[in-house]
């Protein structure tokens, strides 16, 4: 059986919403070099709608995919959704992630809702 | 955004992971069914059948001896390099246990089948120093000499790093053991038939080595004990390898693996050449990446090693990229491992985490073209760049937000 499922290698080799976004109102960092991951987010928040979203990463090829699979989860999402999307939803969309490569879902879960708390500190609201 | 052709097939993929194994010689592989075929008998039987396999069993094993200097009843087939390892340092402890002497010499960079054992040993109350292997890579013979204390039983330093490729002065630490009357173990598993090796000329007590890492079997290696040296079983049973290592031999595997560690001895010479002027040209052709550093000496290292870290990003996703444009090779990072950290190897020559986790290991084989390691520099160039591409530490270093490590 190869490492990943081909949802996961998709998503690495073509990785969806790669970059970023100049005017971001919401960005999230996580993980840090000595690990070996890094993952950022970019959103771009308009009525309460998270209406664009890229991501840069540092990382395995599970945590690429998780980062691309996660910005395709809550593009065009209202926020109330965003909030719930949860790593156990990232890994499910890419059929299945490797026990020890689980974290990587986790990530990109914690990227977002970093995202989210900065939007929160910017637009003084809660979200 | 570089693009992932799928060109090559799984047959004209370039290998460039030798270290962790080797493809069988045809040699190999023909001794090896003929055996299994013709003299697949028990060579402790007594009838013709029996001692038709014994004959070929004795004669690997005179091969064997004779390519490294040894004589036949120095040399025991194992299961591999693990296996041989294991062997040699538990008999070494037994030996100077009984003396009182409990105290081993080893490095930080060992392979893992050498550092576990020593672990364990630790548990059961010896004493082990792991020396430093500096930025390079190599061990200095004077530390090994400073080490050495009263207790001292047993030296182990591996002949060549299977990381990073660096061969230890051997002969040199060698005879330091020797005039201090201490046992001399080396892992010559990555060595043996890429470089040459000699047990007397190197002052060399106890060696190690695997069949698979020189066009032989997997599941066949053997150690080398000098004469008179103690060897403690690792398996109980019969009388088979003088008593030392019971169960069957591997008759077919044991003569493939002689065969492939004639062909590869034989060869060394016109293979080195070409390999090290491979291996060179890669190194440079690498070396042009930006923020890139050669991982242990430009020199003193195997023919067929090549191990750079590259800044700003991870190894697994350069592998698996690497792979789909056809190139098989391999990493340091803790991702590729299945553990949290990196390397103990760059990490023990000081490469911290961050960049441990950016490299890459490429092991070439003897039939390398010139083709091929332009295509290698080609590929390895690219992905860095495309990894480097969306990598939010590249652009915190290329922003000057970090500084750079490399």
């Amino acid at each position: 059986m190869a490492l990943y499922s081909e949802k996961v290698m998709d998503h690495f080799l073509h990785p969806r919403n790669v970059g970023i976004i100049e005017d971001a109102n919401a960005i999230g960092e996580v993980g840090n070099a000595k690990c070996g991951d890094i993952m950022k987010m970019y959103l771009k928040i308009e009525d309460d709608i998270v209406q664009d979203v890229k991501f840069e990463t540092f990382g395995c090829g599970s945590a690429i995919a998780s980062s691309s699979m996660a910005t395709e989860l809550i593009k065009g999402q209202p926020l109330d959704e965003v909030r719930k999307l949860t790593n156990k939803a990232v890994a499910e969309a890419l059929d299945g992630l490797p026990d020890y490569k689980m974290h990587c879902s986790v990530l990109a879960e914690e990227a977002i809702q970093s995202a989210l708390e900065d939007y929160s500190k910017r637009s003084g609201r809660a979200v | 955004m570089c693009s992932y052709n799928k060109g090559r097939g799984h047959i004209d993929m370039i290998y460039a992971d030798n270290a962790a194994t080797t493809k069988m010689s045809k040699t190999a592989i023909d001794t090896m069914v003929a055996l299994m075929n013709e003299e697949w008998g028990n060579p402790s039987s007594l009838y013709s059948r029996g001692q038709k396999a014994k004959e070929a069993l004795e004669t690997a094993r005179e091969t064997v001896a004779g390519l490294i200097g040894a004589q036949p009843n120095e040399i025991l087939f194992t299961s591999g390099g693990s296996e041989a390892d294991n062997q040699v340092i538990r008999s070494a402890a037994e030996l100077g246990k009984k003396k009182g002497k409990m105290h081993i010499i080893s490095t930080a960079f060992e392979h893992h089948a050498v550092l576990h054992t020593l672990a364990k040993l630790e548990k059961e109350g010896f004493d082990v120093t792991l020396l430093d292997v500096h930025e390079d890579g190599l061990v200095v013979p004077s530390e090994v000499e400073d080490a050495i204390r009263d207790d001292t039983c047993l030296v182990t330093i591996m002949f060549a790093n299977n990381e990073i490729g660096t061969i230890q002065p051997i002969r040199e630490i060698g005879a330091i053991c020797r005039e201090k009357g201490v046992l001399f173990h080396t892992d010559a598993v990555q060595a043996i038939g890429h470089v040459p090796v000699n047990v007397v000329d190197d002052n060399i007590d106890f060696l190690s080595a695997s069949a698979h890492k020189f066009h032989g079997p997997k599941g066949v290696g053997f150690l080398y004990a000098k004469k008179g040296i103690r060897l403690t079983n690792l398996i109980e049973g019969g009388a088979q390898e003088r008593g030392k290592r019971a169960g069957t031999e591997n008759v077919p595997g044991i003569v493939a693996a002689a065969a492939a560690m004639k062909e590869a001895c034989e060869s060394m010479d016109e293979h080195a050449k070409h390999l090290v002027a491979a291996r060179d040209k890669i190194i440079a052709g690498l070396e042009e990446i930006p923020h890139s550093a050669l991982n242990g000496d430009p020199i003193r290292r195997l023919p067929s090693n090549v191990n750079f870290c590259f800044e700003g990003i991870e190894g697994e996703s350069l592998l698996l990229l690497l792979d789909q444009k056809g190139i098989q090779a391999s990493s340091g990072s803790a991702c590729t491992s299945g553990s949290l950290d990196p390397s103990h190897v760059l990490l023990a020559i000081g490469r911290i985490h961050d960049v441990a986790h950016g490299s890459l290991r490429l092991s070439i084989g003897e039939d390398i073209t010139d083709a091929e390691v332009d295509e290698i520099i080609e590929a390895v160039k690219d992905v860095v760049a495309y990894l480097r591409g969306f990598s939010p530490i590249w652009r915190d270093l290329m922003a000057g937000k970090k500084e750079f490590i490399l």
